[in-house]
Order: C-alpha cells, then structure tokens, then sequence
C-alpha cells in the first residue's frame, strides 16, 4: 500500500515537470500573441506585411516587416551556402569514410566549432573577417551580409554535419554492401545508395539547420549592423529580425511603449517561421525513424 | 590519402572518371574539415594576440570602467557565475524528471507524440525567442525585474532541452535486461528507476550538464533582451553573513552584467582600445567552453567505450 503511494507520488512529480516543459511551448505563443495584439492595433497587417521600411521608434514611424525579413533570409542564404553542402560533405566522409576511431577523434573536433560562444564569433566576423574580406571586395561595407553570413556558415556547420552523419548512420549496413557487391565504390555507395534512402533524415537536418541560422542572433547584431534596409545586396549593411529585438532592448525600453510591442511583433514572425520550420524537420525525422530505427 | 596510390593509367576512361570523381570529393569534404579546424585555431590566435595586453590579474579584479586600460570583468564573472548557478539549480532537477518521464513513463500512450513536437520544438526554438518569453513573463508578469533570478530562469529554460535530451539518449542506452531483470525479481518502477537506470544513466546525464553550462555560459542574446546591463560597477551582496540567519538571498534579486554581455558591449564601442578588451574578455570566454566541452567529449567517449566493453 505504501509502496503504491509512493509510486503514484513519484510518478506524480515526474509528470508535473514534463507537463512544465511542454508548457513552455505554449507559454512562448502565448506570451508572444499577448504582447504583440497592442501593436497590431495601432498597426494595420497590409501595412506591417507590404510597407517598405521598418522604423518603429523614430518619427514618424514605419512599420513594414519586410526589411527585417530580407535581412533574415540573405544572411541565412548566405549561411547555408556554404554550411549546408560543406557539412553534408564532413557527414558523407565521417559516416562512409572513416574508421570509427577516427571518426571518433574528429566528430567532437567539428562539434568544438558549436562550442564557441555566437557573441565570439560575433567579434570574430567584424573585426577579423570583415577586413580581411575588405582586402579582395574594397567596396565592401564594414558592417556588412556576407561576412556576418559566412561567419555564421561556420557556427551552423556542426549541426548539418552531426545530424546528417546520423540519418547516414542509421541506413541498414545491408544496403551498402549489396551495393558494394554490385562493383560500386565507396562514392557511388554514398551518394547514389545511401544517401537517397537517408533523403527524409538529411531533409530534416537541413531544416534544422536553416531554422538555426533564421534564429541566429549575436553574429548579425554585430556584424551586420543595425539598419534596416530592403535590399539583397551582401556587401550592404541589414538588420536581421534577431538584431532588431537585440539592439532595441540594449537602451531602455519602457513596458507597453510602441517599441517594446515591436520586438514582441518582430519576435512573433520570427517563432512563426521557425515553428513551422521545426515541425517540418520533426515529420521528416519521424518518416526516416519510420523506416530504419 | 585513403588506401595505397594506383596507376590510373591502366583503368577504362569511365573507371578513371570515377576514381578522380571519389578523389576529388574526399579532398574537399577533407578540406572543410581542415578549414574548420584552421578558423577554430585562428580565432583563439588572433583573440590572444589582440588580448594580450589585457589579459593579467587586473583585468579579473577590477569593474568596468571609461579608461579601457583599467576596465575588468570582475562584475561580469561573478555576474556569470550567480546566472549560471541558478540556471543550473532550476534546469538540472527539471531536465531530468521530464526526461524520466518521458522515457520510462510515457512510452506509447495517446499524447506521446504531441509531447515528442513540443520538446523537439524547444530544442530549434531560437534563444532570443525565450528572451521575449522572459521579458514577458519573468519580467512583467511575475514582477522580477532584470534580476539575476529572471536571468538564471531564461537560461534554464534555454538549457533545459539539452539536459532531457542527453538524459533521455543514456536512459536508452541502458541495456534492456538489466531492466528486465530487476522487474523480473520484483522491484517496482521506481526501485527499478532509482537502482538501476538512474546510476547507469549517470555519466550520460552529467555529459549533458556540462554540455548545457557550457551553453549557458556563452548565451548572450535573450540576457539582452530581459534588460541586463551593461555598466555594472558593484558586486551582489555576499550570499553568507556574519550575524544569523547566515544565509541571504538578496543576491538573486540584484541587477547583473555577465561575461557575454560585457565583451558585447566592448566590441560595439568605436574606439580600437576597447575591442582589446574585448578580444581578452573573449579569449577567457573561449577557452572556458573549450574546456567544459572537452570535458563533456571526454566523459562521452568513456561512457560509450564502457558500453562496447
């Protein structure tokens, strides 16, 4: 009897707490649309979606996302460039090349890269990259897109590479060596067997990745600068959706001024398009966990 | 690079393609590697050589400060660590009661799923989203104010993730007899959670604790955005007193400046002398997290070789 009681107790605690993580997932939409309704109130959605510029807080102010957004997506664009092929090769070459001792050795050596603090490779990109890029591009800015982005190529880079090694990982060895025994070569093994039959599980890697570059911050509030401008050109300065909420809340911001319900509004397109993104990625996963795990 | 060299001369043109396609791709997926390692390599370098005159006993024991060459990080540090600390009282026992739960205790029932959407979604949810959250919430709502409370509860949310992740994956790993076996001689679900699976899970959950204060370190954004400032020239109020009760809490209600943020601030600044603060700040930083994650890789390949065995 006693012994039930205290099951049930300890069950009881377990669930409670799993019940306040899974809160928190409702918490942020809930928070976030509470904050936000203010500003939709004085803003209208045609204007926040299809105005050009994005000025809350001076006068008179403008109210366009779409400058944030640009800014969002060329330097994501320009992350994934290089982080999304570059790391799906590091995965191929530690799945299908390498002896499990050296994969062990350096699998943590790219994870180390995930290690450093953004804010770091936020001083890294504008004081390092930015005039060594300045040395080829002379016209480049010095706060700019392109070396915000390939700074944050590199910071996204371990999570391509960890997650696709493991959807490659988790393709039946059976299938490689049917393919071996075919006569194909290691290549031909990782790029025509494997990797199709990984395709859901690479998918989701890549989501997960585009939706870490979309949600980067320090990298961009440093490197990129702070003006919102509509425009794709990577030598220019932009502000990202992350860089807009970070540099607005760095003075003071008093609670339910227009500015403090922007960064909530600004915040609120950003969960909505990462949410979108990592439930995608988690169907993709559960296709491939389907199949093979 | 990877087995002897061949005469490629004596292939068919089709399998001499084929051998310079594979060459071709092994060297350049090398490559990336390489780059990688060289751009870790150069950054701890430069930040080194930028931070060199900063980095002695000073810079450590003495506040920030107009005169960049007596400004320190005596408030950030400790600032830091207060954070850090309570992040990792609050998210640690929660972490892994969820990832019990989780596992051991929610397998198969009708809202697994939803319960897997809702943590794989915290684990992509960008960190500023749960400095907004915080804002909101902590801030506002509860009434804490920019308060190291408020920031160590950011964190934890932020870290928690991590923690029923990596505790989860060791959860799993525990072969299945083992389970069977204690069932098999009677022992309930808890005795079976508190003897068996809990100890052998043990090296996996403290692997992801340090991954997770690791991370908690180096997070910058959503302190930002719960109002943390910048400028800090007092330490919080020592948590032991000399006169009963001998403990004192006000600490967790103060405002606080950590490690990122000071270094942030220092890199804004226009002036070339600042960024070297900047630059020691960092390197600090770095090598900090370097150290937690060798440590957490370490732990982790223990434990994996212990389970080959």
């Amino acid at each position: 009897m006693f012994k039930k009681l205290k099951d049930a107790s300890v069950e009881g605690t377990l669930f409670l707490s799993a019940l306040v993580s899974v809160s928190i997932t409702f918490a942020i939409l809930f928070i976030l649309f509470r904050e936000a309704l203010p500003f939709f109130e004085v803003v209208s959605l045609k204007e926040f979606f299809f105005d050009t510029h994005w000025a809350p807080t001076f006068y008179p102010p403008r109210y366009g996302i779409a400058p944030l957004v640009v800014g969002t997506i060329s330097t994501t664009i320009i992350a994934c460039v290089f982080a999304v092929p570059s790391g799906f090769l590091v995965a191929v070459l530690l799945s299908e090349y390498l002896s499990h001792r050296a994969r062990s050795i350096l699998k943590p050596v790219i994870e180390l890269l995930a290690a450093i603090p953004s804010v770091v490779f936020g001083y890294f990109a504008l004081l390092v990259v930015t005039p060594w890029l300045q040395s080829f591009f002379p016209n480049l800015q010095g706060f700019n897109r392109l070396s915000a982005g390939i700074v944050m190529g590199f910071l996204i880079l371990p999570y391509m590479a960890s997650l696709s090694e493991e959807a490659l990982k988790a393709v039946p060895k059976h299938l490689r060596e049917a393919s071996m025994a075919l006569g194909c070569n290691r290549l031909e093994t990782a790029l025509k067997v494997v990797t199709p039959s990984a395709i859901s599980g690479i998918s989701s890697a890549c989501i997960l990745t585009i939706s870490r570059a979309l949600g980067e911050t320090m990298v961009v509030a440093i490197a990129a600068g702070e003006q919102a401008n509509l425009s794709w050109d990577p030598s220019q300065p932009a502000a990202t959706i992350t860089a807009f909420i970070v540099n607005l809340s760095k003075g003071d911001l008093p609670h339910g001024s227009i500015g403090y319900q922007s960064i909530f509004a600004a915040g609120l397109v950003l969960s909505v398009i990462t949410f979108s993104l990592n439930i995608m990625a988690h169907f993709f996963r559960k296709k491939f966990h389907r199949r093979y795990v | 690079m990877f087995g002897p060299k061949m005469d490629l001369s004596v292939l068919s043109k089709s399998q001499r393609q084929q051998k310079i396609l594979a060459r071709i791709f092994v060297t350049l997926a090398a490559s990336v590697l390489v780059l990688s390692l060289t751009v870790i390599f150069v950054l701890l370098v430069r930040l080194f050589l930028d931070g060199t005159e900063r980095l002695h006993w000073d810079f450590i024991t003495s506040f920030p400060s107009r005169f960049p060459e007596k400004a320190g990080i005596l408030s950030a540090w400790v600032g830091s660590f207060c954070v850090v600390l309570l992040c990792l009282i609050c998210s640690i026992p929660l972490g892994i009661a969820c990832a019990i739960y989780l596992e051991e205790f929610a397998k198969n029932r009708f809202y697994s799923p939803f319960i897997e959407i809702c943590i794989g979604n915290l684990a992509g949810v960008p960190s500023i989203t749960y400095g907004l959250l915080a804002l909101g919430l902590f801030v506002y709502q509860f009434g804490f104010g920019s308060s190291i409370m408020t920031a160590g509860l950011t964190l934890s949310l932020l870290v928690l993730p991590v923690i029923i992740i990596s505790t989860r994956e060791s959860l799993r790993s525990v072969p299945l007899g083992i389970k069977e076996a204690a069932y098999g001689l009677g022992a309930t679900k808890v005795q079976v959670l508190r003897h068996h699976l809990i100890p052998y899970s043990q090296s996996g959950i403290f692997t992801g604790v340090i991954l997770s204060l690791s991370r908690a370190i180096g997070e910058t954004a959503p302190l930002i955005t719960i109002g943390a400032l910048t400028f800090i020239a007092f330490l919080p109020e020592p948590p032991v007193m000399g006169s009963f009760p001998f403990v004192n809490f006000n600490w967790v209600w103060e405002s606080f400046t950590v490690l990122p943020i000071q270094l942030f601030n220092w890199t804004s600044r226009p002036q070339a002398e600042f960024h070297k603060n900047a630059a020691a700040a960092s390197f600090i930083l770095v090598c900090l997290s370097l150290l937690l994650n060798s440590v957490a890789i370490f732990m982790r390949q223990r434990h994996n070789r212990k389970k080959y065995d």
